[in-house]
C-alpha cells in the first residue's frame, strides 16, 4: 500500500441549486489527509463542512474535481460501486447518533456486517466485539430509547467501526451531548485514531473537540485554510 | 444480504394502533371476498353432495332441471328398466321414477316462499342413502302423508310433525322429518309419487333416478337412452345434474363478491398507502442512514414493500379467520334454477384461504409499492437532514 496520503481532494466544486439559481458552497477546495490523520474541520454554520465531508464519505456528489482515496477516484464510481465502497470503507458517527430505534444496540451494531459475506454467528462475534470495545456489552440487548445520549453515541461508533474501515467520519459527534459524555466520546474517538490507526475525519463547533485532533482545518465561504495553530499532542 | 424482514416486521409493531387500523381495514375487505367464495363454495359443495357418484338421473332433452322436465309412463318405464342398473335383493331394478312440483309456503318471518315437494317411489329412499329419517315415521306408500326435511321444518311454518297442509286440493299429514345432512334434500318435502300426481293432475313423471351396477355402465346406458329418439331423453350423473345446478348462482356470488370486494379494496389499498407514506416520511433520516451505510435503493425498497406485505398478510389472516366462523352458520337462499328455497352454509377449503390470503397480500402490495419506491428514491444528504 501507499505511503502517501489516504485522501486526495483536487480542485472540489459544489454548489446548489436554490430557486433556479445555483449558489456555490465549495470553490476549488484542494488538500490531503494523511493516513491515520485525525483532522477537525472547523468553520462559521452555512460555510459547507457537512457538504465537504459528505462528499468526502461518498453520500454526496461533487460537480467537479477529484477525490482520490487509496488511490481510487470515487467521484467515478457509480451509485451501486460507491455504496459497496462506503459499507467498506467509511465508518459513520452522526450528531444525532442515527440508531434504528426498532433494533437493539447489538443489532444496530450488526447491520453494517449484513452487506458483507459473513455468517450469522460471526456478524453475532464482531458485533459484541465491537459492543464491548465502547464499554457497552451489558446493553447489548436495550433499544436506543434506552440508552443515554452518550451511550447511543457509542454505540453509532460500535456500528461506525465494526466492519473495520480506514475512515471514519463524524459530523459533530458531540454537538448533542454533555461536556462529560462529550469527553468521553471524544477520548474514544482518539483511541479509534491511536490503538486502531483510523484515519478520522471531524466537523465541529466545539473548539475543546477540535483540540483532540491533529491537524485543524477551516472552511470559510467555501474556502480552505490550514489553521495556523494546529493543536499538537 | 438484504435488511432482514425483522425490522419491517418490529416497525409495523411500533406503530400498533396504526398497523391494526390498516390491516383491520383489509381484514373487513378479505372478510367479504372470503365469505363470499365460502358462500359459492358451500352452495356447490351442498348441491353437490346432494348427488350419489353412481346414480344417474334421467330428464326430458334440453331441461335443465326436473322441474322442468316431464317423462311420461312408457319412458320412465324403459329408462327404468335397463340392464346396467342395480338391482335389489328382490331382484327388483334400482330405480325411482319422480315427479317434482314446486309450492308456495309461508316461512316463519311470514314471508313465502317455493318449497320442493318430491313425489317418491319405493326405491328412492334406497337411492338416496344421506336421507335419514329422525323423527316420526315414513309415509305409507299410497297415502296422503308426507315427511318433511328438517331446513324446511326450521325456516317454514306448519310443517312440524303432526301437522297438515293443504295444497293440491288434498290435505297432507306431516308424518315424519328427515335428516339429509349438508345436501340440497334436506330442504325438500317428499311424498308419495302418484298421490302427488293425481292431486296436481299431471300425468307424467318428473324425472327417473336409478342406481348404476358399477359407474363404467354409464356411458353405454347414456348411449342406449340418448340414442333412443322415441324417449327425448337425457342422461346425467347425478353428480354431474346438481352440479350443474350450482354453477350459475355459484358464479353470481362470485361476481358479486369479487366485484363489491374489488371497490372496497380500493379504499384499504389507499389505506395501506397512506399508513406506508407516513412510514416512509417519519423514518426519512432512517432510510438516510441505512443508505450511508451502504444498502441499497433495492434493500430499501423490498424493506417497505415487506413491510406493506406484512400488514397485508395479517389483514388477510384476520380476514380469513374472522369468515371462517362463518362456517358455523347455515344460510338459505333461492335456487335460481328452481326457484326453491335451499339451505347451505358457508365453506371454507385451502384454496378458498390461499386465494384470499393471495388477494390480501396483493392490496399490501399494491398499496405500499409507491411509498417504497418513494422511500428509494429519496437523496442520502436531504433525507439525513431531515432528522
Ligand atoms: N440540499 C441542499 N439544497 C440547497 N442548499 C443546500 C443543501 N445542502 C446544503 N445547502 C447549503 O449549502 C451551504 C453549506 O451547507 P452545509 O450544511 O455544508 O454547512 P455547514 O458548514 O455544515 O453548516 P452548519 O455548521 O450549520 O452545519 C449552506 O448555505 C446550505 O444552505
Ligand atoms: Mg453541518
Amino acid at each position: 500500500m501507499s505511503s502517501g496520503p489516504l485522501i486526495e481532494i483536487r480542485r472540489l466544486y459544489k454548489s446548489y441549486t436554490r430557486g433556479g439559481q445555483a449558489i456555490p458552497v465549495l470553490t476549488d477546495v484542494s488538500f490531503e489527509i494523511g493516513r491515520g490523520e485525525f483532522l477537525a474541520l472547523m468553520g462559521p454554520s452555512g460555510s459547507g463542512k457537512s457538504t465537504l465531508l459528505n462528499c468526502l464519505a461518498g453520500i454526496d456528489r461533487v460537480d467537479s474535481g477529484e477525490i482520490v482515496v487509496n488511490g481510487q477516484d470515487i467521484t467515478l464510481l457509480d451509485e451501486t460501486d460507491l455504496a459497496r465502497w462506503r459499507s467498506r470503507s467509511v465508518g459513520f458517527i452522526f450528531q444525532f447518533y442515527n440508531l434504528i430505534p426498532v433494533l437493539t444496540a447489538l443489532e444496530n451494531v450488526e447491520l453494517p456486517l449484513l452487506l458483507t459475506g459473513l455468517t450469522r454467528r460471526e456478524r453475532r462475534e464482531h458485533a459484541a466485539a465491537a459492543l464491548a470495545a465502547v464499554g457497552l456489552s451489558d446493553r447489548s440487548d436495550h433499544y436506543p430509547a434506552q440508552l443515554s445520549g452518550g451511550q447511543q453515541q457509542r454505540v453509532a461508533i460500535a456500528r461506525a467501526v465494526v466492519t473495520d474501515p480506514d475512515i471514519l467520519v463524524a459530523d459533530e459527534p458531540t454537538g448533542d451531548l454533555d461536556r462529560t459524555s462529550a469527553e468521553e466520546i471524544l477520548t474514544l474517538m482518539n483511541r479509534l485514531n491511536q490503538e486502531l490507526e483510523k484515519t478520522i475525519i471531524m466537523v465541529t463547533h466545539d473548539p475543546r473537540a477540535a483540540q483532540e485532533a491533529h491537524v485543524l482545518r477551516h472552511l470559510d465561504k467555501g474556502e480552505l485554510s490550514r489553521a495556523a495553530d494546529t493543536p499538537g499532542r | 444480504m438484504a435488511i432482514p424482514l425483522s425490522y419491517s416486521w418490529r416497525n409495523l409493531l411500533t406503530r400498533r394502533v396504526t398497523t391494526v387500523l390498516t390491516a383491520g381495514g383489509m381484514a373487513l375487505v378479505v372478510f367479504v371476498f372470503t365469505a363470499t367464495l365460502m358462500l359459492a363454495e358451500g352452495l356447490r359443495q351442498t348441491l353437490v353432495s346432494t348427488g350419489s357418484p353412481d346414480n344417474v338421473v334421467v330428464l326430458r332433452k334440453s331441461s335443465e332441471t326436473e322441474v322442468q322436465s316431464t317423462l311420461d309412463r312408457q319412458v320412465s318405464n324403459i329408462a327404468a328398466t335397463q340392464p346396467e342398473l342395480a338391482t335389489d335383493s328382490q331382484g327388483r331394478t334400482m330405480a325411482a321414477r319422480e315427479v317434482v312440483v314446486l309450492f308456495v309456503l309461508p316461512k316463519r318471518t311470514g314471508e313465502k316462499s317455493n318449497v320442493v315437494i318430491r313425489g317418491v317411489g319405493e326405491t328412492s329412499l334406497e337411492l338416496r342413502p344421506q336421507v335419514r329419517l329422525i323423527e316420526g315415521r315414513m309415509p305409507a306408500p299410497g297415502s296422503t302423508e308426507i315427511m318433511v326435511g328438517q331446513s324446511v321444518l326450521t325456516k317454514f311454518a306448519g310443517v312440524g310433525l303432526g301437522q297438515t297442509m293443504r295444497f293440491g286440493q288434498r290435505l297432507w299429514t306431516v308424518v315424519g322429518v328427515f335428516d339429509a345432512g349438508r345436501t340440497g334434500f334436506s330442504s325438500e318435502i317428499w311424498g308419495d309419487a302418484e298421490q302427488l300426481m293425481q292431486a296436481f293432475r299431471r300425468q307424467a313423471f318428473s324425472v327417473v333416478v336409478a342406481k348404476l351396477r358399477d359407474p363404467d355402465g354409464f356411458e353405454p346406458y347414456k348411449a342406449r337412452i340418448e340414442g333412443d329418439p322415441r324417449l327425448q331423453a337425457e342422461v346425467k350423473r347425478e353428480r354431474q345434474y346438481y352440479e350443474d345446478q350450482s354453477k350459475a348462482l355459484s358464479r353470481f356470488l362470485k361476481v358479486l363478491g369479487v366485484s363489491l370486494t374489488g371497490i372496497f379494496s380500493v379504499g384499504a389499498m389507499l389505506g395501506a398507502s397512506i399508513t406506508m407514506y407516513s412510514s416512509v416520511a417519519t423514518r426519512t433520516a432512517e432510510i438516510g442512514t441505512l443508505r450511508a451505510l451502504g444498502f441499497r435503493r433495492r434493500d430499501i425498497l423490498l424493506a417497505f414493500l415487506a413491510e406493506a406485505l406484512l400488514l397485508g398478510a395479517l389483514g388477510g389472516a384476520a380476514g380469513v379467520a374472522a369468515s371462517s366462523l362463518l362456517g358455523f352458520l347455515t344460510f338459505s337462499t333461492t335456487n335460481f334454477q328452481t326457484f326453491s328455497e335451499l339451505a347451505f352454509g358457508f365453506t371454507l377449503t385451502g384454496e378458498i384461504a390461499a386465494t384470499s390470503v393471495g388477494f390480501a397480500l396483493f392490496m399490501g402490495v399494491v398499496g405500499g409499492f409507491l411509498p417504497a419506491l418513494r422511500a428509494s428514491r429519496l437523496v442520502i444528504v436531504e433525507a439525513l437532514r431531515s432528522g
